[in-house]
Order: structure tokens, then C-alpha cells, then sequence
């Protein structure tokens, strides 16, 4: 029934005929959804099998979604939403999430690898057996080589390979044969630099004497058979081969751990529950300059907005004073840091603000004779960057309350100019109390920006100068998100969890200001 | 506002007008001193803010041409600017052509049809997009290594990947597109319908036309926006030849090796265009922020 109905539907209503490409489409539809599906099992089956079970299942989970909304015939609307809110879960959501696990974690450049790794690891470390290594020497052989082994670079040849073309690539395994005169090559020993260029090709081959025992490549002089230093237990340790001790992952302190305290490099990936945030709190060394970075990236974010708003704010109440003249022009000059890209203005700045030939310090010097150090003294090094912050951001404002000036009645005005009142009065009673509600939302978020205004730290101060006697480098003009990012990538050690566990931190504290901005725009709404 | 004005109002002017003139010139004076610093000879020159003594050898260095120096040695550029220029282009232009493409077709959904769960997935969009990516720098990293084992193309160190880490970024440029929709009258793609019209095909030969205005503005807004992107740039490119203007810049002005002057030149270079573009999208990009903040 339903199938006569649409067809009648078709004949009722569409007057063409399908066309070739129409055909071909509803031709190819299945066979192509079957090929693209299951080349994405077959890439969901390549990831698991490398060992990342997580990835894998989250890929065929968006596989999944993705297949289903575009080959099922509901959820219409997701096949036109399905890109975007994929896009933003695996590319915002799934990082703070993300996030958040490493900060539980001892991720960091020591601890790398995954347990199973690290033991994975461990057990390809070998050892020659030094009584059995054999010299070697490589002679031409028309366009091949043979390899000829002896107890040491003197004596007589005792073992030799066939000719072997030498081309790196797959192991190779190659029988050798006692060597006698007839057998012995002729021409001269390779000399080393001859013998550099053929390592790639020399480490992959495997000698195989006649009684099955095995030589491989120690170097550039020697031959040998190794032994593996580890042995695998059924119980996940590894007994050490020359002393058989016991080694275990120790999942407290992230390392492979014997018995007696013995501690193997590399450490281990581990799941450490709040150590990094009982850091932030409990540990003296790193509080202190963590707790400084803390007020000053608040004072900070306080001071842009405090004095950004008094200046956008007062601009834009000048220019829309219908009294004065070239508004237009100001309001275009005036506008210009915003237009201008943040990461050039800031370098210019740097630059500006430089010690010694910047054109600011030059300025000062001729009028007051003073060259401060901006960059080398910690609170010039913050005037600095509130000011150029003001800079960047006074526009943001200026344009914003010009805005909303306009949506104040000129009546108001008129009543007050009856009055008497003065201009003051004028902002203080009429203009400020009404902008201020729908305004304060805005503030907020600027607030949050500037939380985090990374790239104006990276690029002016980068966190310098720094704390003078800290474990951990932090610099003193540092706010929380650059010092997550000096952490994580740029001194030693790339503390991974360290710095994810900061900017959960900051997750939670972004989430209650994008609360209170909710709040407050809610309330200018009514 | 018809009003008499007094003496009084006539030094307002004047000082109003007054301390207009010496903010923009504090405003201005960075940028004038920039272009100043670009035309001065050397790196390390002071002097009046028109140069007295005019050079272009920054400009050459800036453009990728040797200079030849006083003493007769021959300069090389210090970095390759045109390169990163480039970069910066292609990737701004990509990642914006995507981003008009995805978050068009979501406004639509949004917009056009009714389904569950649509005001909580805005609402859900909305919210994300206050989590700015620098603060997941690290799971961003992470996340673009392991892809990278699997895709090299779209690892670390790739622009194609770059790409993709900015297609996160799209709530805000959904939520602009969705209000222009709705200015449409629904009427005209239902008309569109009844003549025998697909949905797609009311979506993309009916709304779609009519939209583009808002599509270019949205596309200007996310061309600047990715152009002028830091955070994300600087973790997944390191190699020189590989940058974005924005992460490359920074190189010019080293502590052990300041090259102010040949900065200088290269700022004004690449700076100028992206300005010149925001001055003219300014009216769209004015609306945009205010009619965002106060819808929040």
C-alpha cells in the first residue's frame, strides 16, 4: 500500500522523467554507503588493533551517528546539524573533557608511555653476550659484498656470508659458511667510510651460523648473539635476566619498581586522583607562585576592564554629542586598535616599549631623562601590559555603548537640559544607570576574555620575569592559562597533568562567570 | 535637541575636541610609528617620526629580496614572510569556506525545521563556545598527535589538520546566520515546495540565494578570525616553513636578536590588508557584537 501510494505520489506530481544522474545516484546509493561503511570499520579495526581501544570506540561511535542520520529516513533535521555538532563535540567538547582525565593523571615528558608500552618497551632492550662477539669486515664482490667474520680484526677469517646486494629494508636472515681459502674474498676490507654508508643495511641482517645459532649487527666493527634483558611473568612483571630481580608498575608513583625500591626509567603513564590538585593546595614551592599568578591574572583581567570601560565609555558619549563635529572621522581613528590584528599590535608594543631603542623610552628620556626597564621589573612589566591591554580593548567598549546610547530617549536629555543639569549630571543620573544593565553582561564576558587573554602574555612579556628560586619556573607577569602553557610546552619536563589539571581549574571558573553573565543578561532582557 | 547654547558650551567643544585630539594621537601613534620604523635604516634606529633618512631595505627583506648592505655584503631575509603570508591565506580562506558551509546548514536546521532537543543544542553550542581552546591546548595537541598516526595528512605539523581544529569554532557564526534566516519569510520556500521543490533544493536554490550577504559577512568574520588565531597555530606548527603569520611574527623580536626594523616592514605588510578588510566589514562586524551580547 504505501509503496502504491508514493508511486502514485510520483506520478501525480513530478512531471519530468528521472534523468541519468538521478538513475545513476539511486544505482550507485547502496553499494556506495555499503563501500564507505565498511571502510570505516576497516579503519575503526585499524585503531583497536594498534592498541588504542578508547579511540577506536569513540570513532565508531561517530561513524555510527553518522551513517545512521544520513542513510535512515528520521532525524531529518540532523543530517543538516550533524557536520557543525560534530565538529564542535570532537573539537571542544571532547578536549575539555580530555582535559580534565590528564589532570588525574602523571602524563608528563618521564612518564610518556602507556604501561603496556613501557613493558613493551623493556623487553626489546637486549644485551651482546660478550664472549661470543666476532669482528667483522665487508669486501666487494663485483656489484655485491660479502661479509667475512673472525675472532678479532687479526686473525683468520672464520666464518663467510654470500654476495648480498646490502639494500636496507625487511631482517634478513643469511646463512653463513665456514670460510676456507677458496672461499675467502679476495679483494680488500671496505674502509669505514665505505662501512657507514652500508649501516642501514648491515643492522636489519641476521647471520645464522651452520649450527643454528645467530648473529646480529652490534656495530660498526662487531657481530654477535644477544640476549633479551627482561622476561615477561604471566602476573604483568618483569624479571630482570641478569640478576633475576623482580620488577612491578608501581601505579602510585608512575614507574616500574622491584622489591628492593629499584626504580626503572621510562615511567609510567598512571592514574594519580587529585595529586596535582593536592599540589596546587598542600605544596608550599609551588603554591606560593601559584597563588600570586592567581591574583595577579584576576587583578589583571579587573584592571583592563575597569579602565577600558571608563575610556570606551567616555568616547562614546562624546561622540554622540550631537554638538560635535568630524564624529564619523573620530570614531574611525578611535576604532583602529581593534581593526588592527592583536598579534601585530602587540609585537609592535614589544617593540614600542624595548629598554633601550624603543621610541617610548626615547620619548621619556627626552622629556624626564628616566629609561625605565619595562621588561625587567616586574610591576613596570605589568603597567605595560595593562596598558597596552586598555589599548586593545577600549574600542571593544566604545562601539558597544554607542550602541546602546542610541537607545536612550533624547527627551531624558531634554527634560534635563531644562533643569539645568550639568554634563556630569547628565551621565551620572540618566546615562550610566541606564546602560549600565544591558551593558554588564558584556563586561563580564570581557572579564572572562581577559581571564584568559593568552596571546597578549605570549607575545608582549611571555611571563617574564620570572619568580626568582621556584621548583617549577613561573614567571611573575604569568596569568593562569600562560602558565598552564609554560608548563605543558615549554620548560623541561612538559608536565601534561600538572598544567591540565590548572586549566580544569579554569574550566570551572569560565563555567560560574558564564553563569553570572547568564544571569545578568537575563535580567537586562526584562 | 534645539537648544541656545552659552559661552560655556563653547569651551566644552573646544575641550571636548581637545581631548579627543590627544587620545588618537596616543591611539595612532604605535601604527604611525611602525611604518615610520619600517622606512628608517638599520634595526636599532631612533629618531623623528617622519624619517628623515628614507630606506627600503626592510621592505625588500619583508617582500624576500636580498639586500645588498652599505659595506657591500649581501643581506638575506631573516625570515620567510611572503611564505608565511601565504600560509596564513590559505588556511584563513579554507577553514572560512568550511566554516560558512557547516554552520549555514545548522542555522537552517535551526531555523527552518522542528525536531527534539533543538533549544538545548543551541543552548548547548552556545555554552561551549565559551570554553575558549586555549584552555585544552594540551588535549588539542594530544588529540591532533594520534590523528596524525593514523592520517599523517591531518597529524601535527600539517595545515589540513589546522584546518580542522578551527572547525570547532562555529556556535556564534550559527547563531548570526539562524537570525538572518529568520528575517526570511518562510513562505517563499514552502511556495518553492508546492512546486515540486526538494527540501535540499528549497534549502540550497531558494534560502541560500537570498542569504548571501550574511554568508559574506560571516565568512569576512571567520577569515580574520582564524588569520589572527594564536594558541592553536603555535602547538601544532614549529617548523619555520610551516608557520602562520601570526605564530612566525614573533621570531622578528627575539631578546638575542631584535630585529625591529625588518618587523616593522613586515607588520605594515601583512597587517595593512587584514585592517583595510575589518574597516570595511566594520558595520556588519558592529551589529554582530551587539546584537550578540545582548541576546547572549
Amino acid at each position: 500500500m504505501t509503496a502504491l501510494s508514493s508511486s502514485l505520489g510520483q506520478g501525480a506530481y513530478s512531471t519530468l522523467p528521472a534523468t541519468f544522474t538521478e538513475k545513476l545516484s539511486k544505482w550507485l546509493h547502496w553499494p556506495l554507503a555499503v563501500a564507505a561503511m565498511l571502510a570505516a570499520l576497516y579503519f575503526v579495526f585499524v585503531v583497536y588493533s594498534t592498541g588504542q581501544a578508547a579511540w577506536a570506540v569513540g570513532l565508531l561511535t561517530l561513524f555510527t551517528a553518522g551513517f545512521y542520520i544520513y542513510l535512515s529516513r528520521g532525524g531529518f533535521a540532523w543530517r543538516y546539524l550533524f557536520p557543525g555538532v560534530a565538529g564542535m563535540l570532537v573539537f571542544i567538547a571532547f578536549p575539555l573533557v580530555y582535559t580534565a582525565q590528564i589532570g588525574f593523571t602523571n602524563y608528563s615528558s618521564t612518564h610518556l608511555l602507556s604501561e603496556s608500552r613501557v613493558r613493551e618497551y623493556l623487553l626489546e632492550q637486549h644485551d651482546a653476550v660478550e664472549d661470543q662477539v666476532l669482528a667483522y669486515s665487508l669486501h666487494a664482490s663485483g656489484a655485491e659484498y660479502r661479509l667475512v667474520l673472525k675472532a678479532d680484526s687479526e686473525a683468520a677469517p672464520r666464518w663467510v656470508s654470500p654476495s648480498l646486494a646490502l639494500r636496507a629494508g625487511k631482517e634478513l636472515r643469511i646463512d653463513v659458511a665456514a670460510a676456507d681459502a677458496a672461499t675467502a674474498p679476495a679483494d680488500a676490507a671496505l674502509p669505514l667510510p665505505d662501512l657507514i654508508k652500508h649501516r642501514d643495511a648491515l643492522a636489519k641482517l641476521v647471520l645464522v651460523l651452520p649450527d643454528k645459532s645467530e648473529l646480529r649487527y652490534l656495530g660498526l666493527r662487531e657481530f654477535g648473539p644477544i640476549k633479551p634483558q627482561w622476561t615477561a611473568n604471566a602476573d604483568q612483571s618483569l624479571t630482570r635476566n641478569a640478576d633475576g630481580a623482580v620488577f612491578k608498575a608501581n601505579r602510585d608513583t608512575g614507574f616500574f619498581e622491584s622489591t628492593s625500591g629499584e626504580v626503572l626509567q621510562p615511567g609510567v603513564k598512571a592514574f594519580i586522583g587529585v595529586a596535582n590538585y593536592t599540589r596546587m593546595l598542600f605544596d608550599a614551592e609551588f603554591r606560593g607562585p601559584f597563588l600570586s599568578i592567581f591574583s595577579w591574572t584576576v587583578v589583571f583581567s579587573a584592571l583592563t576592564v575597569i579602565f577600558a570601560t571608563a575610556i570606551g565609555m567616555l568616547f562614546a558619549v562624546m561622540l554622540n554629542w550631537e554638538g560635535m563635529k568630524y564624529r564619523t572621522t573620530y570614531r574611525t581613528l578611535l576604532f583602529l586598535p581593534y581593526a588592527v590584528p592583536g598579534f601585530i599590535s602587540i609585537l609592535v608594543f614589544k617593540g614600542l616599549f624595548n629598554q633601550n631603542f624603543g621610541e617610548i623610552n626615547a620619548i621619556l628620556d627626552a622629556l624626564f631623562g628616566v629609561k625605565p626597564a619595562w621588561f625587567a621589573d616586574p610591576f613596570l612589566a605589568k603597567t605595560m601590559l595593562v596598558i597596552v591591554n586598555v589599548w586593545l580593548g577600549y574600542p571593544y567598549v566604545m562601539i558597544l555603548c554607542s550602541g546602546l546610547l542610541k537607545s536612550i530617549p533624547a527627551d531624558l536629555y531634554e527634560a534635563s537640559a531644562l533643569a539645568g543639569a550639568s554634563p556630569a549630571t547628565n551621565f551620572f543620573k540618566i546615562t550610566a544607570p541606564l546602560i549600565i544593565k544591558p551593558l554588564a553582561p558584556l563586561l563580564v564576558s570581557a572579564f572572562a576574555f581577559n581571564f584568559n587573554n593568552f596571546v597578549l602574555i605570549a607575545l608582549l612579556t611571555d611571563g617574564r620575569p620570572d619568580f626568582l628560586s621556584t621548583k617549577l619556573p613561573a614567571g611573575q607577569t604569568d596569568i593562569l592559562v600562560s602558565y598552564t602553557y609554560r608548563i605543558a610546552f615549554k620548560d623541561s619536563g612538559s608536565d601534561f597533568g600538572l598544567a591540565a589539571a590548572i586549566s580544569t581549574l579554569i574550566f570551572f571558573l569560565v563555567a560560574a562567570l558564564s553563569l553570572i553573565n547568564l544571569r545578568l543578561s537575563a535580567k537586562a532582557q526584562k | 535637541m534645539a537648544i541656545v547654547l552659552g559661552k560655556q558650551a563653547r569651551w566644552r567643544t573646544f575641550a571636548a575636541h581637545a581631548v579627543m585630539w590627544v587620545f588618537i594621537a596616543i591611539t595612532l601613534f604605535p601604527l604611525l610609528a611602525v611604518v615610520s620604523i619600517s622606512l628608517r635604516p638599520g634595526n636599532f634606529a631612533t629618531g623623528s617620526l617622519i624619517p628623515t633618512e628614507i630606506s627600503l631595505e626592510h621592505w625588500k627583506l619583508a617582500l624576500g629580496i636580498p639586500y645588498q648592505a652599505a659595506d657591500g655584503s649581501l643581506v638575506q631575509p631573516p625570515f620567510p614572510v611572503l611564505t608565511w603570508l601565504w600560509n596564513s591565506i590559505k588556511i584563513a580562506t579554507a577553514s572560512a569556506f568550511l566554516i560558512v558551509a557547516i554552520s549555514t546548514s545548522a542555522a537552517f536546521a535551526f531555523a527552518r525545521m522542528k525536531f527534539r532537543f533543538d533549544k538545548p543544542v543551541l543552548n548547548g553550542m552556545l555554552l561551549l563556545q565559551m570554553f575558549p581552546p586555549v584552555l585544552a591546548l594540551v588535549a588539542i595537541f594530544a588529540i591532533f598527535e594520534t590523528i596524525g598516526n593514523y592520517v599523517p595528512a591531518l597529524g601535527v605539523e600539517t595545515h589540513a589538520g589546522l584546518v580542522l581544529a578551527y572547525l570547532g569554532g562555529i556556535a556564534t557564526h550559527v547563531w548570526t546566520i539562524k537570525g538572518y534566516f529568520e528575517t526570511i519569510p518562510v513562505e517563499i520556500e514552502e511556495n518553492a515546495k508546492v512546486d515540486g521543490a526538494t527540501h535540499w533544493q528549497a534549502f540550497s536554490r531558494v534560502l541560500l540565494p537570498m542569504a548571501i550577504p550574511i554568508l559574506m559577512v560571516v565568512f569576512v568574520l571567520a577569515f580574520i578570525g582564524t588569520i589572527i588565531e594564536y594558541p592553536v597555530a603555535s602547538i601544532l606548527l614549529r617548523e619555520e616553513g610551516n608557520l602562520t603569520l601570526a605564530v612566525g611574527s614573533k621570531y622578528f623580536l627575539h631578546d638575542q636578536r631584535f630585529l625591529w626594523g625588518d618587523f616593522a616592514a613586515a607588520a605594515v605588510l601583512s597587517g595593512l590588508p587584514i585592517t583595510l578588510v575589518f574597516l570595511l566589514a566594520q558595520r556588519w562586524i558592529v551589529s554582530g557584537l551587539t546584537a550578540g551580547g545582548v541576546k547572549g
